[in-house]
């Protein structure tokens, strides 16, 4: 039985415990030991961005993250966007866009859309594009996320 | 994943004693965006990780006039960008730090990673090279710099004995009328490998007519990223020209030794090495000129 720490960190705005070997990822942490599945398992190797959350107002791959690691830290993944009975704007934009038909990646996008939109609240399709480029959509063919962003940054102008 | 202890250094002289008491199998953690892979790949083999991102030293990101940049090893790329004086004063450095891999690579991910992969690829050591950056190495017995174009001595191998950790990588600060430049080749619009890299720096005359010095660095075509040392001095003294430039970009391309592989042939890659020099210089002419 491998030797586990004890990790005391924020998620979504709470103080939460956990117990993790040092080899557990965050998105393994997340999912695995604290049941929040929100965050998806692509390629586990940080090219599609399914696990995006954002650390420390850092939007990372929680696959190449460490649990031991976010001792202290902040921690916002999906489950903490949005009020318990409204959806968060950007949610709206991609219900209102059908950004989304699968929706494996869509955490990961909105998690990436919220980072965006948090630091540059006006993009442009260029910059939105770049900015999603870790993110990879096998369903939509992208264009009706960038207008489901589009429209996020102006409900929220 | 294979079982690994974890361990967070406060300081270089813990970092520095848990490496060399550990051996080879012991690694700094710093971004984790290759290390963490490569542990969960099974392509290394990892008993410890030392996470060095709680030292100070490895945190600072400090820029001035005269004495130039410090880069702490652990600093990640978007930090970097972030800081409009040190865009202006070293955009090469900036052109890498923003293409590689995505945003969410580019906030873990860091210009002393990048170096301490030594991948062939990288994309940050060309730009290091031609702005002649500096390696301090920490070890058991004391610190010790080495040019960065010493750093990598094979795909995945570098300089780094027993114990030694990379500490931060100092530039000179900016000549006047310089320059930088980086840019690869990839088939995509982002997110890739380079399938050949290239970087430039130039310091032109007052005149804006002479090429005072320049310095080409090349990625992905040899076991390590290369400094055209030939190709850079056959540019100092000439005129602003296309010939000029032509001949260092031949001269850069007689040093390439690509390998065909999954992203591009031998051919294709000497080919590239000639566009992207010319670009490369002709881009950091440019940006001396709009400056």
């Amino acid at each position: 039985m491998a030797i586990k720490s004890h990790v005391q960190t924020t998620i979504n705005g709470e103080t939460v415990e956990f117990l993790c070997e040092s080899r557990q990822s965050l998105l393994e942490v997340l999912r695995d030991e604290l049941h929040l599945t929100g965050a998806k398992e692509g390629c586990n190797n940080g090219n599609c961005g399914a696990c995006s959350v954002i650390l420390d107002g850092r939007l990372v791959n929680s696959c190449l993250v460490l649990g031991v690691e976010t001792e202290g830290k902040s921690v916002e993944t999906i489950e903490g966007l949005a009020a318990p009975d409204k959806l968060h704007p950007i949610q709206d934009a991609f219900l209102e866009n059908a950004a989304l038909q699968c929706g494996i990646c869509t955490p990961g996008f909105i998690m990436s859309t919220k980072a965006l939109l948090d630091s540059n609240p006006n993009p442009t399709e260029h910059e939105i594009r770049y900015w999603l480029a870790g993110n990879l959509c096998r369903c939509t063919g992208y264009d009706k996320i960038v207008r489901a962003v589009q429209d996020a940054a102006k409900a929220s102008a | 994943m294979q079982a690994f202890e974890y361990i967070a250094a406060r300081t270089v002289p813990e970092a520095v004693a848990l490496l060399d008491e550990k051996g080879e199998k012991a690694r700094i953690l710093a971004g984790g965006t290759d290390l963490i892979v490569q542990v969960r790949e099974a392509r290394r083999d990892v008993d410890w990780m030392i996470d060095i991102k709680a030292i100070p030293e490895v945190n600072v990101l400090a820029y001035d006039a005269e004495a130039g940049l410090t880069l702490g090893a652990a600093v990640p790329c978007y930090q970097i960008y972030a800081e409009a004086d040190i865009c202006d004063a070293y955009p090469g450095i900036i052109d890498a730090t923003k293409i590689i891999g995505g945003t969410a690579i580019q906030g873990r991910a860091g210009v002393g990673g990048n170096l301490c992969n030594a991948s062939p690829a990288a994309d940050c050591i060309p730009p290091l090279i031609v702005l002649n950056a500096t390696c301090v190495i920490a070890g058991p017995n004391g610190e010790r710099d080495i040019p960065v174009e010493a750093f990598c001595t094979s795909p995945g191998q570098t300089a780094l004995e027993k114990g030694e950790m990379l500490v931060a990588l100092k530039i000179p600060a900016p000549q006047n009328n310089s320059s930088s430049f980086y840019l690869r080749f990839i088939p995509r619009n982002e997110m890739d490998i380079a399938v050949v890299g290239a970087g430039a720096s130039v310091t032109l005359d007052d005149a804006k007519q002479t090429i005072v010095s320049a310095r080409i660095a090349l990625a992905a075509v040899a076991p390590t990223p290369l400094f055209a040392e030939e190709a850079s001095a056959l540019l100092a003294g000439r005129e602003l020209s296309d010939e000029a430039i032509d001949a260092a970009a031949q001269a850069a391309q007689a040093i390439a030794r690509p390998i065909s592989d999954m992203r591009g042939t031998a051919e294709q890659r000497t080919h590239l090495v000639g566009v992207l020099t010319r670009r490369a210089l002709n881009g950091a002419i440019q940006r001396v000129l709009d400056a």
